[in-house]
């Protein structure tokens, strides 16, 4: 066991999975030499040679194209997006081809690959340096989507996403890259997918959450708890293909939920959650479900801290959906 | 940048040599000649199906008949062609087999694609011939990657990644045609420049000859008449023995024509003039190579009619085949979109299965996935 | 069509070799005041980012040549779309340096109310300074709608589009450059080869010979020029507008510079850029180079130099204080601006965050209503 940041643990997620498999390979903007520009691949090059990790010219469309016929001809790419927010010249190389490869080949062609990118607020970034677009991916079958919140995590999926066999986002909440730290076991192991962590126990209410949300529900459940209120906290780790039956099962234990994401509210994750449970438990349900989130605007810069869910928000969802 | 021998063109309209004899061996000579008639064959019978409501969508070959077969033929076997919708014809050359050619035609229970993808998007893994999805040049990024996972795999295998003129406007042709010079990959990039984008002329697409376009990213590029097969195939074989030896990518635009419409579904009569069509008719490849062949003794009177009967033949074999079978499975609707199918999709699966059942529609087989 | 080695105008000892920049002293000393108050602006930025007082800048240094010089050869009637590194071409064009430190604090007055990072300015007089987004290339395609608009509409504008090495693998770059030479659009592309995309040197960039070289994929001429030559720069460039203003079509211009800074101010370059390189740059200083020129033409002493420079310094760090003390926007700010009217479920998700604030009693200062 190391006490790593999450960033660290990331850095060692992809060591590990390239020291196991010669056929991982690891590139993009700035990812060698540099190491990154928030150091993530620190060290790789150095490790493993400018063959396994390396710089690609300016063009995500390039990264993810390329980084699909890599995979179809076996090699086990992690291509990396500087910021999620520049994802989208690769939207439709994402999109139209990583996720459909399989399908529309009926498993003739395949295409194993992990698309790590930093996603998320908090570091002053403004419009482009801030988003959280899960829901732009999550609508796209045939793509698995991930997002860890701890260390331990964030290495144990990343290396099952990298040895998974379908082509997996990996959003990497930046605004916990050094600001969590925790345990991570040596070596290899891998946390599975499509399950959920429970951050918490509690019995009044239930909050899903994930990425960079799970510190601040916490935090507001710590203040919850002093006021009386019991709140149950799960990461849900993996949003597709999002284990339905576990969240069915933690909204009835409490029949009171909170979502919360840092992401637009309007078709975003939270709505999925609210309708899963809608459609499927909704006679368990004490009370209205509760959204918290960013608001549908895009995301500023001087004002960052009152778009991002706190806390304080956190907080008052859970007296409105404990008190109803 | 070394730069290969390459005859613009070999044959004229008549199908005199007019450029370096590549003194071929006969027997290949005859077999470009009898693949580029089964490629004119399937395609005037596919035409055929669509306009009897048979099979639904159709992206013609005529008049590519050169272009394809004289380049796919510069391969190996081991080497990858990465296509658009036009290149089918080359795929059966390369070991595609009919059955599946007209089954994915028919989107039926043989289409290995599982009636998926519309009509005319072919593939087949053993031959290395990927499957395409409709959207326009997003193919080319792939050949690029697969071309830098064969270097780093230490194989020798070349990528021959096809596209048309419009092609060269996408997204996917930039990212390419610079990763690949960039990373010095086994690639040939083969620029059917077949004179339309649907409408657009290609004339239309860019200001600038496509060939000029290899300088934008440090690329050999050479341009052929893409009509005169043995131009095509000398040009292909020595940007891709240039390639295999070298590790250096290069573009070749392919100038040839799309005789007829974009696909089934278009009426070129909109928006191009019959002249240009016929000035086309006048320099057919396949017309002019049979001048060639006949002129050498590969080809006696009366042969290409012979051959072309038995081609038929053999296609109308398959295509009542492929009529007889059955529909896909309807569990293919939510199979092959993960490895395995995740919960979700099984249920949503099995409450559309519910319906179907208690319509009488659904077959044996078609049941519920285990929860 | 395209030429490999880079123009240059101003010899080492400062001649001209009889090239007429058309400028009278006074527009001369423009340029270089504008030069140096370029270098000052990045100054007082970076000493504010190491204080934190502001959160980021992105240096100009060693590419005020290149800024000056493209800036002078556009009429104050025609559009910049710019990239996050072209303040100095806002600064040529009297865009004055306060407003440009609104941006920097991101405050109430600042042109977009403190929603983008610093650097990402939005201007639109005297001279259209379009917004700068972050992703790369972008814009591109954008300036040549806006000059095919001003062809179809019978106008005489050109639009500049400026963008980096890097930027010349971005999407933005092919279609723009592509559609341009069909449409034959009044726009100018300049490309700042400053040696550099962050980490990732030209080399690893592309294998074309250079990037004017570029300009023959999409059927338009090519030109380099070296970009630490302010004359040079604005030679080319004004040929490359006057081209495209009088229906000529676009041109692709390739300014050879360097970035001597970081990428920007969360940058450290000794990771990657190698110490002689930076070196061989230094030589080139453009502010050296257009000081021998203008001494050679008796219009400037070494002397002058300090007070110009300390008067331009004073000028930056008096902006920056007036910036500073301007209060954050307000946080209806989070909601306006989003659609040209405030739909219902942003005016009620606005009116829950002022009402929860209120109730928790720690509404912040300029929290506010929507204006009725
Ligand atoms: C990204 C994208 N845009 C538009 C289309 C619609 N479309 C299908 S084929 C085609 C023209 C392609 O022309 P070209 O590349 O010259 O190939 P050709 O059809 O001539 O073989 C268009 C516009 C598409 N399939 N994908
Ligand atoms: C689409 C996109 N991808 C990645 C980035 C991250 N990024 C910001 S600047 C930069 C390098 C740009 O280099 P260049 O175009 O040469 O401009 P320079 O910074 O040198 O002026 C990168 C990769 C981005 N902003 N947008
Ligand atoms: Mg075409
Ligand atoms: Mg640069």
């Amino acid at each position: 066991m190391a006490n790593l940041t999450l960033l660290q643990a990331l850095n060692d997620g992809m060591k590990t999975a390239m020291r196991q498999d010669d056929s991982v390979v690891l590139f993009g903007e700035d990812v060698g030499l540099r190491g990154g520009v928030f150091l993530t691949t620190e060290g790789i090059q150095q490790e493993f040679g400018s063959e396994r990790c390396f710089d690609t010219p300016l063009s995500e469309d390039g990264i993810v194209g390329a980084a699909i016929g890599m995979a179809m001809n076996g090699l086990r790419p992690i291509a990396e997006i500087q910021f999620q927010d520049f994802i989208f010249p690769g939207f439709d190389q994402i999109v139209s081809e990583a996720a459909k490869l399989r399908y529309r080949s009926g498993s003739q062609y395949t295409c194993p690959l992990v698309i790590r990118t930093p996603y998320g607020g908090g570091i002053r970034g403004g419009l482009y340096h801030s988003q959280s677009g899960e829901a732009y991916f999550c609508h796209t079958a045939g793509l698995k989507v991930v997002i860890p919140s701890t260390p331990h995590d964030a290495k144990g999926l990343l290396i099952a996403s990298i040895e998974d066999p379908d082509p997996v986002l990996f959003l990497e909440p930046k605004a916990l890259y050094r600001s969590v730290k925790g345990e991570v076991p040596e070596g290899h192991y891998t946390v599975d997918l499509t399950t959920i962590r429970e951050v918490r126990p509690g019995k009044d209410v239930t909050v899903f959450c994930y990425g960079a949300m799970v510190p601040i529900a916490a935090k507001a459940a710590e203040q919850a708890a002093e006021k009386g209120i019991e709140v149950n906290v799960l990461d849900l780790r993996t949003l597709l293909p999002l284990d339905e039956d576990g969240v069915l099962e933690y909204a009835k234990r409490t029949g009171r939920v909170v979502v919360v994401h840092e992401a637009p509210r309007f078709c975003g994750f939270g709505g999925e959650i609210s309708a899963i449970i809608a459609e499927n438990a909704i006679e368990y349900m004490e009370a209205p479900i509760a959204r918290v989130t960013g608001f549908d605007t895009p995301f500023p810069n001087t004002l960052e801290h009152h778009y991002l869910p706190d806390d304080r928000r956190v907080l008052d969802a859970i007296e409105h959906v404990h008190a109803f | 940048m070394t730069n290969a021998a390459i005859s613009p063109r070999i044959l004229d309209a008549e199908g005199k040599l007019c450029g370096a004899d590549p003194e071929l061996d006969k027997g290949l000579l005859r077999e470009l000649f009898v693949h580029m008639m089964r490629v004119r064959c399937v395609d005037q019978r596919m035409l055929k199906l669509q306009r009897a409501g048979r099979v639904g969508f159709v992206g013609s070959m005529l008049g590519l008949e050169a272009a394809m077969i004289g380049s796919a033929a510069a391969l190996e076997g081991r080497d990858w062609m990465w296509s658009g919708l036009r290149e089918g014809g080359a795929a059966l050359m390369r070991g595609l087999p009919l059955s599946e050619y007209i089954a994915q035609m028919y989107c039926n229970s043989n289409d290995t694609a599982k009636g998926r993808q519309m009509c005319n998007h072919l593939q087949h893994a053993a031959s290395h011939y990927p499957s395409w999805s409709s959207v326009i040049g997003t193919q080319i990024t792939h050949g690029v990657g697969a071309a830098l996972a064969a270097k780093r795999r230490g194989l020798d295998e070349v990528h021959a990644v096809y596209f048309g003129d419009g092609a060269t406007s996408s997204n996917g042709f930039h990212s390419g045609l610079n990763f690949a010079a960039v990373w010095k990959v086994r690639c040939v990039f083969l620029c059917v420049d077949n004179g339309w984008a649907i409408s657009v002329p290609s004339k239309a697409q860019t200001a600038a000859p496509y060939v000029d376009k290899g300088k934008a990213y440090g690329m050999l590029a050479h341009e052929v008449d893409g009509n005169d097969v043995l131009a095509t195939y000398q040009a292909t074989k020595s940007l891709v023995e240039r390639a295999r030896a070298e590790s250096e990518p290069a573009l070749l635009v392919l100038k040839t024509y799309r005789m007829l419409g974009h696909s089934s579904s278009d009426d070129p009569s909109l928006y191009r003039d019959q002249a240009e069509v016929d000035e086309w008719a006048a320099r057919d490849p396949i017309k002019r190579y049979a001048g060639y062949l006949t002129g050498l003794g590969v080809l006696g009177a009366g042969e290409q009619e012979e051959i072309e009967a038995k081609l038929l033949e053999e296609i109308d074999d398959e295509i009542r085949t492929q009529e007889a079978a059955d529909p896909m499975a309807l569990k293919t609707l939510v199979e092959d979109v993960y490895a395995e199918v995740p919960r979700h999709l099984r249920r949503q699966y099995n409450a559309f299965i519910e319906v179907a059942e208690r319509h009488g529609e659904a077959r044996p087989g078609d049941g519920a996935f285990p929860l | 069509m395209t030429m490999s080695e880079p123009l240059s105008v101003i010899a080492p000892d400062g001649a001209t070799n009889g090239y007429d920049p058309g400028l009278s002293e006074a527009e001369l000393l423009h340029c270089y005041r504008t030069m140096l108050r370029v270098r000052a602006f990045d100054e007082i930025c970076l000493k504010l980012q190491r204080s934190g007082r502001i959160g980021f800048s992105i240096p100009n240094l060693g590419i005020e040549g290149t800024q000056v010089g493209a800036a002078s050869a556009f009429e104050k009637s025609d559009w910049l779309f710019p990239s996050y590194r072209d303040f100095g071409m806002a600064l040529y064009h009297g865009i004055t340096p306060l407003e440009m430190m609104h941006n920097m604090y991101g405050n109430a007055q600042d042109t977009a109310k403190g929603r983008q990072m610093p650097v990402h300015f939005s201007f639109d007089k005297p001279i259209r300074f379009v917004s700068i987004s972050s992703p790369i290339g972008t814009h591109i395609p954008q300036a040549v709608g806006a000059a095919y608009a001003s062809k179809l509409r019978g106008e005489d504008t050109v639009m500049l589009a400026s963008f980096g090495d890097g930027g010349t693998s971005s999407l933005g770059f092919h279609s723009g450059l592509n559609f341009a030479g069909v449409w034959k659009a009044p726009v100018v592309f300049l490309c700042q080869n400053n040696g550099w995309a962050i980490s990732c040197p030209v080399e690893e960039q592309t294998s074309s010979d250079g990037f004017a070289i570029k300009a023959e994929a999409y059927g338009m001429p090519g030109v380099v020029v070296d970009g630490n030559d302010v004359l040079a720069v604005r030679k080319t460039m004004l040929e490359a507008v006057e081209r495209a203003r009088s229906g000529g079509g676009p041109t692709l211009v390739e300014c050879k510079t360097f970035r001597m800074g970081g990428h920007s101010t969360s940058d450290d370059p000794s990771r990657y850029v190698p110490a002689e390189q930076r070196e061989e740059w230094e030589k080139k200083d453009p502010v050296l180079r257009f000081e021998r020129f203008l001494e050679a033409s008796g219009m400037w002493k070494a002397k002058d130099k300090e007070p110009m420079y300390s008067e331009a310094l004073d000028e930056m760090s008096a902006a920056a204080s007036e910036a500073e003390a301007v209060p954050k926007p307000g946080l209806e700010s989070i909601f306006t601006d989003v659609y040209a009217e405030l739909p219902p479920h942003l005016r009620r998700q606005g009116q829950e965050l002022f009402e929860l604030g209120k109730r928790k009693g720690d509404a912040a200062a300029g929290d506010g209503e929507f204006p009725l």
